[in-house]
């Protein structure tokens, strides 16, 4: 069997979910295995029904709210006999994974770009040195594979609703979470944007974001920061774009004021084409960009919103 | 008490990286104790000298990360010891031996880096947890021990939590957890007679890399004079809309 960690949001199947089974039924072709999902955490019951729609069986495993140890109680418990385990790679799904692998000795194929199987062994390609090296893999079964966001299509429907089973989960004595700071959703979700807008440290303020707010919005984009701007506390967490945040891979990335840093590139050093302004003229940012303006990002930003509206109109 | 720091030497970010039959040679590059890992270093001095007890720096990888533990133990480490690995081996396998070590120092807790700055790998700290058979937190940003227990902070996929977690426990680290200090000149002499204890790898990978490939994109580079903003902007904003068409 192939299983599929199916990421949800208590109500529908995340992106990532859906690019996972795309991998596991073109490994299911090679490797003659049927695919099977499993839903945990939350409310996973809410995502149910969207579930059997992609795989022919479901498991149901009730490990209640997310800590690494219940997650891979959970999928070690429905995964044990599996050959192949596919899971999107978040940020969460990282430490359960590699829990469940080195419980299966599995070898481990972290945030593949894409997947293939051959003569009963499965080979990955992935980015390795801070994204700057493309690196192929290869390991015998069993294999616990992650897939990046935004790399595969993302499954049909089956013709046929899968079959549901309960999976029993042993209680884990585990981390007590004391509080959850949440951090508000709006507009497209950074990892999954097309149009990244990022602002510096060179944005001089929190203020100067509702500039790149605006740019994000005409763009049907999102809002990244840098540590720098994380740090500072002009923006959340949520949108640090690099090494220790997000990594990024839209069609087009706008570096305002951003200097660029290794550790930011490594976030974002993939985007189809890179866009930077900066005053000065020496930023390693414009070694990485297609396109540039040198100067005064106050000056420049405002005249970029005028002329895209120019140009919707 | 016991904290422990586990390490890798990695190459700088900023060093060229070169290819030589079909796999990254690191010659010539500037290698380095792996950032991320010098926030678990700085963290286990921190609880060591808030808390008393011992700090011990475990390093993972071929003769030459002996340079990376020396480091290490020049920023304050109390010893060493070293997993002589050769080549690449991953996280699970890596895991496995490191814990080897670990179960027979007891540790308080123990502390790596969030990715690894060379196979960018954000497994061992999870694969070392249940290697150890103890809870993981990830990707710390905040760490005070109680008693027997430990309150962090750590970030999510989305936002952040508050957790307790009972000892011993793995943290990842990552930065915002502290400001790593730098080797003292006394520091590196005191470095010099400090014990690193060598222990051979004798596992092997469960993966194999068969090839690797410098993925640096050549960039078009145009840039613009924006001394006149409004006729810059016109003019990048009709690039990307009837050159590269993303607009």
């Amino acid at each position: 069997m192939i299983l599929v960690v199916l990421e949800h949001d208590g109500k529908t199947l995340r992106k990532g979910a859906l690019e996972a089974l795309t991998r596991a039924r073109a490994l299911s072709e090679a490797l003659g295995l049927p695919v099977h999902g499993l839903l945990m955490g939350e409310n996973a019951e809410g995502a149910l029904e969207e579930a059997r729609r992609y795989a022919a069986k479901v498991y149901l495993a009730k490990t209640g709210p997310y800590t690494a140890e219940r997650f891979a109680e959970g999928l070690y418990q429905a995964g044990k006999e599996a050959k192949v385990i596919v899971a999107p790679s978040s940020r969460q799904s990282r430490a359960y994974t590699a829990r469940v692998a080195y419980r299966l000795r599995a070898g481990l194929l972290e945030d593949t770009l894409e997947s293939w199987a051959e003569g009963g062994e499965v080979y990955a390609r992935r980015y390795a040195y801070l994204n700057r090296v493309l690196q192929t893999q290869k390991a015998a079964l069993p294999v616990v594979l992650t897939v990046k966001p935004n790399t595969t299509p993302l499954a049909e429907p089956l013709a046929e609703a899968g079959q549901v089973e309960e999976v029993a989960v042993p209680e884990v004595a585990t981390v007590e979470v004391l509080e959850r700071l949440q951090e508000e959703k709006k507009g497209v979700s950074l990892t999954e944007a097309d149009v990244v807008v990022t602002g510096g440290r060179g944005m001089g303020g929190p203020e100067a974001f509702g500039l790149v707010e605006e740019l994000a919005a005409l763009l049907g984009g999102a809002v990244g920061a840098t540590r720098a701007v994380v740090d500072a506390g002009w923006r959340p967490y949520s949108e640090q774009v690099g090494q220790t945040g997000k990594t990024v891979q839209p069609s087009l990335y706008i570096a305002l004021g951003v200097s660029g840093a290794v550790q930011h590139l490594a976030g974002m050093n993939k985007s189809k084409y890179i866009v930077a302004v900066n005053k000065d003229p020496e930023a390693p940012i414009f070694k990485h960009a297609d396109y540039g303006i040198v100067g005064d990002v106050h000056q420049v930003l405002p005249a970029l919103i005028q002329a895209v509206k120019k140009l919707k109109d | 008490m016991k904290f422990i720091a586990v390490i890798r030497q990695v190459p700088d970010g900023e060093s060229r990286l070169k290819i030589e039959g079909g796999r990254v040679s690191l010659q010539g590059a500037t290698l380095i104790l792996d950032q991320m890992d010098e926030y678990a270093v700085e963290e286990a001095l921190r609880l060591k000298e808030k808390h008393g007890g011992e700090a011990v720096v475990v390093g993972f990888g071929p003769e030459r990360t002996e340079e990376a533990i020396r480091t290490a133990l020049a920023m304050g480490m109390d010893r060493g010891i070293h997993v002589v690995a050769e080549g690449y081996v991953d996280p699970v396998t890596e895991a496995e031996a490191l814990a080897e070590v670990l179960k027979e120092e007891s540790p308080t807790l123990v502390l790596t880096g969030g990715q690894q700055a060379d196979w960018d790998s954000q497994a061992l700290g999870a694969a070392l947890a249940e290697a150890l058979g103890v809870p993981v937190v990830a990707w710390t940003t905040a760490l005070e021990l109680e008693g027997e227990t430990a309150k962090a902070k750590h970030d999510l996929d989305e936002g952040a939590e508050w957790v307790r977690v009972r000892l011993p426990a793995v943290f990842t680290t990552q930065q915002g957890l502290n400001e790593p200090r730098y080797p003292t000149l006394p520091g590196i002499m005191k470095a010099k007679k400090k014990e690193i204890k060598k222990v051979a790898f004798g596992g092997r990978t469960r993966v194999e890399i068969l090839e690797e490939a410098i993925q640096e994109k050549a960039r078009l580079q145009k840039i613009l004079d924006g001394k006149d903003p409004v006729a810059a902007a016109e003019e990048l904003v009709r690039l990307l809309h009837e050159e590269a068409k993303v607009i």
